[in-house]
């Protein structure tokens, strides 16, 4: 809006318009920040009130003064939230961890070994990038229904874990480190695998933990594919929990309930991003997308 | 060959998860009658294309999908802009600010959408907190989430801006973070206005992240799903909510499932419909983008 400010500044004293011009500008980011904070605050709001209280707020209430935890033990107890939490931690864990050992490997077959048919290959990879997911998960469906993996963790993690995107970020990555390094390391007759987790994986560590974090999130939030091959209770998401608690869990009405278990679900990510700030959103801004 | 041995893991993830289905799904697509159970068909033709084409449920999909794509692309890039352009003319509280802007990114779609739906909802016991407010101004409560069409598109658009503004507002401040600052003190030796400065300077600099953002916004928003769901709830087309993902899932899925190939016929016109626009995009931006290397 006001480009201006963004000159080298000279304070000259009684500069109204330019005081002006920060006012509003200060003015327009604290309101957008307000309506990214609102939701946040009210899931909190609601989930420490009661449900008596809640449900006798025709008028909803922007604050409360007896603050209860009674829906978070709800929430843990009426549906099996707990099971949900551990079953989206288990398969973040697994599918992270194999899609980092399918990726390092393929990252450093494109960035420092040589062999026959190596950029046929690298531009297929490069081309399966625009393949949206929509097109593939069809069959993928068919695959996992027919050999009798759904409601498996096995039918769960192996659709999920490539990501062509983050072979082709970190082989980007590997290909900066020196070369000399490796003929020294040829010389000392390192082998292949002992240079790369001695030598490349210490050096990338800022892309491998980024591929890293970005991949949990995509893990932690996903919907779909869990839903389409998990219909038994004992296998669901966080995102298909809260679907089902929605749906048929404490009984429609109980929304102070929900919101805590909202709240359990949503804080995790919310903890990881506050650590890890500057990693993600520079991990994101070098090529995450969402939506 | 060493180098092969290396890259099977991922060949074969690649090749079992996603090139054998890319193959089948056109396949799919052409079988006419296939049966899900006994894994049959009758024969090979575009009967699949021309029942979604037909089924009354898909064109209420597509209708849903351009409308949220025609009104939320422009709001949330435009808004993005100048929500940029504020941060990157600020200096005290920029870190908190850009902090909290990107907070919608991490988060779970269906858990805010949750909320999204509490605030929005009218209940017999309440009429909720947007409605709270509409009284305070004067107007009358609308049901946003059971209510008329047009409440519920009101509302799935502001959840989708909601939820894609994170990412447009990050990839815009590192792009204005990186137009030269010579240009700027070059405009202002010559006595520039602000504006004009943004329109001549800024914008034409970063012109091709805009377009970049926009066809990401368009690629994204045709793909539009899990924000219904977590709006309205797993059946969309009793909202009259879905979309074309949607009708992708449910005609696989779900109490209306079970038919992969009227599926896939649906899966492949959007794809047609999403490269269609991509092209679109790319041509006319060719003519308005600056690139300078």
């Amino acid at each position: 809006m006001n480009q201006k400010t963004d000159l080298k500044k000279e304070k000259k004293p009684g500069d109204i318009k330019k005081t002006v011009g920060k006012g509003i500008i200060y003015l327009l980011l604290t309101l957008w920040a307000l309506v990214v904070l609102f939701p946040f605050y009210w899931m909190i709001l609601t989930s420490v009130k009661s449900y008596g209280t809640y449900n006798s707020e025709f008028i909803p209430k922007l604050f409360t003064l007896s603050p209860t935890i009674q829906n978070y033990v709800d929430a843990f107890t009426t549906v099996p939230l707990a099971r949900y939490f551990l079953n989206t931690v288990i398969f973040t864990l697994i599918t992270t961890g194999i899609m980092l050992v399918v990726t390092v490997l393929a990252a450093y077959a494109f960035a420092r070994l040589n062999f026959r048919g190596k950029n046929l290959v690298f531009l297929l990879f490069l081309s399966l990038m625009m393949i949206p997911s929509e097109l593939v998960i069809i069959t993928n469906y068919v695959t996992v229904t027919s050999l009798d993996l759904r409601n498996t963790f096995t039918g769960l993690i192996l659709p999920s874990v490539t990501s062509v995107f983050y072979i082709y970020l970190l082989k980007e990555n590997f290909e900066q480190v020196p070369d000399q390094l490796y003929y020294a390391a040829k010389v000392d007759g390192t082998s292949d695998l002992k240079f790369l987790w001695k030598v490349m994986i210490p050096i990338c560590k800022p892309t491998i933990v980024t591929i890293t974090i970005l991949k949990a999130i995509e893990c932690w939030n996903s919907y779909v594919w869990p839903r389409l091959v998990t219909d038994n209770e004992l296998y669901y998401l966080v995102s298909n929990g809260i679907q089902s608690i929605r749906e048929n869990g404490f009984g429609r009405e109980n929304i102070p309930a929900m919101m805590a278990a909202v709240v359990v679900i949503s804080v995790p990510l919310i903890i990881l991003f506050l650590v890890f700030r500057k990693t993600i959103m520079a991990g994101v801004s070098r090529g995450g997308t969402k939506g | 060959m060493k180098g092969w041995l290396y890259l099977l893991p991922a060949v074969l993830f690649l090749g079992f998860f996603m090139i054998y289905p890319l193959i089948d799904v056109f396949v799919y697509s052409f079988e006419e009658g296939y049966n899900f159970a006994s894994q049959t068909y009758f024969g090979t033709g575009t009967y699949n294309y021309k029942y979604v084409l037909r089924d009354p449920y898909f064109l209420q999909a597509v209708k849903n999908t351009f409308i949220l794509v025609v009104i939320t692309v422009p709001l949330s890039t435009g808004l993005a802009l100048l929500i940029s352009v504020g941060l990157s003319s600020i200096k005290p509280l920029r870190q908190l600010y850009q902090t909290v802007f990107f907070l919608p990114y991490v988060t779970n779609t269906l858990a805010v959408g949750l909320v999204f739906m509490i605030l929005f909802k009218k209940t017999p016991y309440s009429d909720g907190f947007v409605n709270l407010l509409i009284n305070w101004f004067g107007g009358k409560s609308v049901d946003f989430i059971d209510g008329p069409y047009w409440a519920k598109m009101f509302v799935l658009c502001l959840y989708t801006i909601w939820v894609v503004m994170p990412f447009k507002i990050l990839i815009l401040t590192s792009a204005l973070a990186s137009v030269n600052r010579q240009y700027y003190d070059a405009a202002k030796i010559d006595g520039t206005s602000g504006f004009r400065i943004f329109r001549k300077i800024t914008l034409p600099m970063i012109s091709p992240t805009i377009v970049y953002l926009i066809i990401t916004g368009f690629i994204g928003a045709f793909k539009a799903y899990s924000d219904a769901v977590a709006l309205f709830g797993t059946n969309l087309n009793g909202a009259q909510m879905n979309t074309i993902v949607g009708y992708v899932y449910d005609m696989l899925y779900g109490s209306s499932g079970g038919y992969p190939s009227y599926a896939s016929a649906a899966a492949i016109i959007l794809f047609i419909i999403v490269l269609t626009i991509t092209c679109i995009n790319l041509l006319v931006s060719k003519k308005h983008v600056h690139y300078i290397s």
